[in-house]
This record gives structure tokens, C-alpha cells and sequence, in this order.
């Protein structure tokens, strides 16, 4: 491996363009062309429905980015898609696809929702109730997803699968404490956990209506990416991802590695089911589960993993659902078109896998420059 | 490159195309009519059950003269709501807004309502408070269990065995009422009747609500009825089954062609059209609006195929007794764990119901 970037970049420097620059090209067109495919197959099936493509992409952009009203709905809503991105992108990057992040969510919601009950009951200020609170719901979800981490390295169990299943009883679990043991006796018709009051509620960013949960979001998502691109443990994890028995032969602690990184994105998304309980319900209920979770591995695929990429990724994915209630008002089209553009994009996107290293002018010249 | 070159002369032409199909919609607001609600589904309008329910209101309410209707479907009960709502008030210009979810109203109908004052909200479920909750909020909410006491009399002369299967969602409070009702309208008219419920544990759940079901039909039951967001999955796994069903919340008579008895629905479209002819004439929305058979807030749906006229006698003399305000909870009744928990007559409105908790002796089931 080594030998050949030394190689390649040799090549390439007579040439006079990096292979990081095209490789970086490479990363961004294929993408982007992935999307403007989509948004064209899109359009003839509007245009099959009868309606108006313009119009649906304009309604996009009102709805998405027109106003400051706009702007501020799609900030709010990619705050947890941010955070579910990540634990679907940390985990992918060590070569595992871990889809368990809804679960983590509403496990560490509920978590940080049942922390708060001795913490607001015994009037704990503030600035030390909402960390306390952060800390157990990043907790509970670094457990869960760190368990099915063990359970793949250490058992051989199929992560996705496990992930998956064990949402499922995440979410059972929330329900059993919610309806039960924990459930808020004023919340008979609606089974909540104690609210936590206004006085503890994340408030928003000083002039906008956003959280503070965006801003954990973005910050998490910078520090990842300086984890996961200029620290060691992100290049034996990198390296794990891309061949685990060649790490194990170099002496990696590829245990370590897995069950850490997982560990790492159930913390992103049990931060994503705090930031929900504090800042949205103020308390945990059935609301917790919004898909939030399965719509960041969405966000996820389409920033390649690339955690500084998840951002802006999920801004578009807050846009599109910001801007899918105008749309179903100004167009009469049913909830479900703009799952249908989310799923073709999906697909797009992973039919566009194949061509990195076959576009011709993307790749780096290779062979003789006699 | 020099085919995909773009002239300033497209690049402008383009954006101007774009920039004026954006700001369409924004002028659609303002050559509309004085009252202009907009509607907020948790789930999808043509679910056979409670949005369904709405949406057939809706499409009354849009007959009317001067009304226009904006209706979201799909918005779950997290800040979305919010955001749907004040989408609606600021680029829609809504006047009213309708938030038909239970969820919806403790923070996001109550945030948003400080929020617009000079807006109304509507919430579809008894929850407004006079003392702290805004002025422009307010409740309706129409008393189903009136519907399910006429099922349950229909029921109870259709089933020879007296039993009757009720797949419940969560238990609490309106819910239990349901089943209670319909065992409280099967006894008037068959003594031995009674009624098995299962919880299902969520609003939603297709496969345990056919599960369920099928177990019920397999413990003997001749009648099924349920309540659920959306029927629809009960009806035709008992119409699968062969055994009669009675519906909620909408229609679901076209769904069991043989064996639909009758139905408890709600008549949205008495309450949206008042809030509109209100807001047409500029007087105030009632914060707090109940009622049943009374009010023109229900109905039965039409009988079906399995309704015998001996059924429907007795069901039509119900309602009719019900318009009138006849009550249902006549004491002294007893839990099915042998407490007594109505020791005298309750009026169909009276709030010591609202906090019910219990399952009636006849039911065979159990809360926790």
C-alpha cells in the first residue's frame, strides 16, 4: 500500500496535479452527480404524477432556505440528523455498518430523561443537571452500541443485524419504564417520564430559533473528523476498516478499535436523545422515536463517512423535510413523495459506488511519461 | 469542457425561471377568503381510522363557501408540529389551526399559541386548562363512547354467544371507556354478553393488532370491534376470519363487505364548520367544546351487511336515547377485580369519568 501512493504520487507529480486533488474531486463530483441524477429521475416520475418539477424544487428552496423561517426549520431538524449521521459514519469507517443508532437514541433519551427526575426533583442547578443528563444519555448509547461491537468481534455476531434487532428492544425497554415504573402520573392519555421543567431546557442560540443541539452536533462532527483523519487511533481504525486481519497481523488492537468506535457512536447518538428530551419534549415519551436514527445512515452514505461532510449532508435532509409540509399543502402530494425522493437518492448513490476509480479523467496517470 | 460551458445569457434566463416559480406560492395567501384553517394529520389520510376520519371532515368543511382548507399529513409529534403550524400561519395566513394529535398539544400547540396570539388553535383532545393555558388554545372533542355503547348494542344481538372481542391500543382513560361502553350496550340487551380485550401497547401495530385478533376469534368471539388508529387491519383479519365486526373512528363498512355490523365514527365536520361560520362572523371560538349524539358530533355508520333489523331497531332507539342524554354509567358497577367504582348515575359528560382507570365486571382483561 504504501508503495504505491509513494508511486502514484510520483507518477502524478510529473504530471502536476496531486493525486489528494483528485482524489478530493473525485469524492465531491461523484456524489454530486449522484444527487443531480436523482433529482432528474425525480422529475419524470413528477412529471408522470402530473406535477410540476420546478415547482417542487422551488417549494424546496422556499421551504428549505427562502426565509429566515425556513432556514431556521432546516437547521433545527438536521441538529439530530447530524448526530445520528455520525454514529452511522464512526462505526463505517472501521468497516462495520451499524444501523442501531435509532435505538440508541431513545435509549439514551429515556436515560437522560430518568437522570433528570432525582436532579430536578432535588432542584440540582442548571449547569450541572443538563451535563449530568448528557453524560447518562451519551452513556446508555455508547453501552448499546458498544455491546453489539463486543458482540461482532468477540462472539461473531452480524453487527447489522444485531444493531438492528437490539433497537427494537431499546425501544421496548423506553416503553416498559415509560408506561410503567417512570411514567409521569399527570400523563395518563400520553405515558411520559416527569418533565424537567422549562427552567432546565436547552434554550436556543441567541437570535435564532435553533437549539444549542445544533451546535453540539457541529462540534462533535468536527472533532470526529480530527479523530478519525489526524490522531493515531484514527488511522489504525481507518486501517482496520479497510482489512481487519491485516491489522490484527500488524498487531492492532482491533478488539479495542471496534467496540471503541461503536462505543463512540452510540455516545453521538445517545447525545442526539438528550438533545431531544432537553430541548424539544422535556421528557421521554413515545415521541423519541422519529426515525431519526435511520435517516442519519441516509445522511451518512451520501457524506461518504466523511464526519466534516455529515453537516451540510444533513442540512439538506433538514431542508427536505422542512420544505415536505409546503409541498404536500401547495401540491397535494401525499407525505410519502419525498421518502420516495430520499430513497432514490439512496439508491443513486449506491449504484454511484462503482464508479470511483473507473471515471477516466478523475484518476491519477499511471505508467510511462517517456 | 467546452460543452458544458454555460452562457450568461441561460444562467440568468434559468434563474429567473427558478426565482419566479419560488415565489409563486407565497402570493396564494393573499387573494384568498377571510377564514383559512389549516390541519395537521399524525399519520396518513387514507388510513381507513382517526386521520381518515379528519380528512373526510376536511373535504365537508372545504364545500363551504369562503373556506380554504391547507392540510399536512405524516407530521410526527415532535417539533415538526411546530414547525408545520407556524409554516402554515406565516406563509399560508391560517386563522385556525386544527392539531389533531394527542401528542400535539403539551409543549408544541401551547408554545405556539403564545406564540400567535391573534391565531386559534384547536386541539382534538380534552386537554385545555382555563386557568394558564393561552386564550387562543382550546379543546374539542367529541365523546366516542357514546358510538361504542350503540356497537355494543348492535353487537349484542348479533352474537348469539354474547362475546365480544375488542382490540384496545394503550389503556388509558378514553380508551377504556370504549370497551366498558360497548359491554355496558351489549349487557342492555343480552345479559350474558361480554367482552375480551386485548392491548395492543401502541396506537399503530398491524402485525399484534392481526394477532390479536386472530386470538380472539380463536377464544370464540362472534363480534369484533377495536380501538385503534386504524381499524383497518382488524376488519379485514376478521372479515378473513368470517366473523362480524363493528368499526371506529371512520368507515370501514366497505372493508367487510359480509360481516360489518355498524360503526362508531366521529362527525368532525359539526365542530370545523362552527369554528369557521365563527371566525367568518369575527366572534370568539368556545375554548372547550364536547359532545356526543347530542351535538351532532357522531354517528353511526350506516348499518351493514350483518345487521339484522332486530339490531338495528335497538341500536336506532339507543342513539335516540343517547340524543336525548340518556347515561350510560348507571351505578352501582363493579371493576373486574370486584371493586366498586360507580356507586350512582354518571352523566355521559360528568368528569369523574375522564379519569377512569378500571375495566368493568364482563370484561376479560386486564389493564397492566
Amino acid at each position: 500500500m504504501t508503495i504505491s501512493i509513494d508511486a502514484a504520487a510520483g507518477m502524478s507529480a510529473r504530471r502536476g496535479q496531486s493525486v489528494a486533488g483528485l482524489k478530493f474531486a473525485e469524492a465531491i463530483i461523484i456524489p454530486v452527480a449522484a444527487l443531480v441524477l436523482s433529482a432528474l429521475l425525480f422529475s419524470i416520475f413528477l412529471l408522470f404524477l402530473g406535477k410540476s418539477p420546478l415547482m417542487f424544487f422551488g417549494l424546496i428552496w422556499t421551504g428549505g432556505f427562502g426565509s429566515s423561517f425556513s432556514l431556521q426549520n432546516t437547521l433545527q431538524r438536521s441538529a439530530p440528523l447530524i448526530l445520528t449521521g455520525l454514529a452511522f459514519a464512526i462505526p463505517a469507517r472501521i468497516g462495520l455498518t451499524m444501523i442501531g443508532g435509532e435505538g440508541a437514541l431513545v435509549l439514551g433519551g429515556f436515560f437522560s430523561a430518568a437522570a433528570a427526575i432525582p436532579l430536578v426533583s432535588n432542584s440540582v442547578p442548571v449547569f450541572l443537571t443538563l451535563p449530568l443528563m448528557a453524560i447518562s444519555g451519551m452513556l446508555a448509547g455508547a453501552f448499546w452500541l458498544g455491546l453489539t461491537g463486543w458482540l461482532r468481534h468477540y462472539r461473531g455476531v452480524n453487527e447489522t443485524i444485531a444493531s438492528l434487532l437490539l433497537s427494537y428492544i431499546a425501544i421496548a425497554i423506553m416503553n416498559f419504564f415509560v408506561e410503567g415504573a417512570l411514567r409521569d402520573p399527570a400523563s395518563a392519555n400520553k405515558p411520559s417520564t416527569m418533565p424537567i421543567g422549562e427552567a432546565y431546557k436547552i434554550g436556543s442560540m441567541p437570535g435564532t430559533a435553533v437549539h444549542w443541539g445544533l451546535a453540539a452536533g457541529i462540534i462533535l462532527a468536527i472533532l470526529l473528523h480530527l479523530l478519525m483523519t489526524r490522531t493515531t487511533f484514527g488511522f489504525a481504525a481507518r486501517m482496520t476498516g479497510g482489512n481487519p486481519r491485516a491489522a490484527l497481523a500488524q498487531g492492532l488492537p482491533v478488539g479495542f478499535l471496534l467496540v471503541t468506535s461503536c462505543a463512540i457512536a452510540g455516545a453521538c447518538a445517545g447525545l442526539a436523545g438528550f438533545v431531544e428530551v432537553a430541548a424539544i419534549h422535556g421528557q421521554a415519551n413515545a415521541s423519541l422515536v422519529a426515525g431519526y436514527g435511520f435517516t442519519g445512515i441516509l445522511v451518512a452514505f451520501l457524506a461518504r463517512q466523511v464526519p466534516l461532510a455529515i453537516i451540510p449532508v444533513a442540512v439538506l435532509f433538514g431542508a427536505l423535510a422542512a420544505a415536505g409540509g409546503i409541498i404536500q399543502r401547495r401540491m397535494g402530494l401525499p407525505d410519502a413523495t419525498v421518502l420516495v425522493l430520499q430513497g432514490l437518492i439512496f439508491v443513486v448513490l449506491l449504484t454511484s459506488d462503482t464508479l470511483y476509480g473507473r471515471i477516466p479523467f478523475l484518476q491519477p496517470r499511471s505508467g510511462s511519461a517517456r | 469542457m467546452s460543452s458544458f460551458e454555460i452562457s450568461r445569457r441561460s444562467l440568468i434566463k434559468t434563474g429567473l425561471a427558478g426565482l419566479a416559480a419560488s415565489t409563486m406560492p407565497l402570493s396564494f395567501a393573499r387573494a384568498q377568503a377571510a377564514v383559512i384553517v389549516g390541519i395537521v394529520y399524525v399519520g396518513p389520510r387514507d388510513d381507513f381510522g382517526w386521520n381518515q376520519a379528519h380528512s373526510v371532515a376536511v373535504e365537508a368543511l372545504k364545500q363551504v363557501p369562503g373556506v380554504t382548507v391547507v392540510e399536512e399529513e405524516n407530521v410526527p409529534e415532535t417539533d415538526a408540529v411546530s414547525k408545520s403550524m407556524e409554516s402554515m400561519i406565516n406563509i399560508d395566513g391560517a386563522n385556525l389551526i386544527l392539531a389533531t394529535s394527542f401528542g400535539y398539544y403539551k409543549p408544541f400547540v401551547l408554545e405556539m399559541s403564545a406564540k400567535y396570539p391573534e391565531v386559534a388553535f384547536r386541539h382534538a383532545a380534552p386537554l385545555w386548562n382555563k386557568d394558564g393555558d393561552p386564550k387562543n388554545a382550546g379543546s374539542y372533542f367529541p365523546y366516542l363512547n357514546q358510538a361504542h355503547y350503540v356497537n355494543g348494542v348492535a353487537a349484542g344481538l348479533s352474537a348469539p354467544g354474547g362475546k365480544i372481542g375488542f382490540v384496545a391500543a394503550k389503556p388509558i382513560p378514553s380508551v377504556l371507556s370504549n370497551i366498558n361502553s360497548v359491554l355496558l350496550g351489549a349487557r342492555s340487551v343480552n345479559p350474558n354478553a361480554s367482552v375480551r380485550v386485548i392491548f395492543t401497547g401502541e396506537w399503530s401495530m398491524p402485525v399484534r393488532e392481526a394477532e390479536a385478533t386472530n386470538a380472539l376469534v380463536d377464544a370464540g368471539c362472534e363480534v369484533i370491534t377495536c380501538h385503534v388508529d386504524s381499524p383497518k387491519v382488524v376488519i379485514e383479519t376478521a372479515e378473513g376470519r368470517g366473523v362480524k365486526t363493528c368499526g371506529h373512528n371512520a368507515s370501514q363498512a366497505s372493508l367487510a363487505p359480509k360481516g360489518f355490523i355498524t360503526g362508531a365514527e366521529y362527525k368532525w365536520e359539526t365542530i370545523y364548520k362552527s369554528y369557521a361560520a365563527d371566525i367568518a362572523a369575527s366572534k370568539p371560538l368556545p375554548n372547550f367544546l364536547v359532545g356526543g349524539y347530542d351535538k351532532d358530533m357522531l354517528r353511526s355508520t350506516p348499518y351493514g351487511a350483518a345487521a339484522t333489523p332486530e339490531a338495528i331497531k335497538a341500536a336506532d332507539a339507543a342513539i335516540a336515547a343517547l340524543t336525548k342524554g340518556e347515561p350510560i354509567y348507571k351505578g352501582t358497577l363493579k371493576d373486574n377485580t370486584g371493586k366498586v367504582v360507580v356507586e350512582k348515575t354518571y352523566d355521559n359528560y360528568d368528569p369523574y369519568l375522564d379519569g377512569m382507570g378500571w375495566l368493568l365486571e364482563g370484561v376479560q382483561g386486564s389493564i397492566t
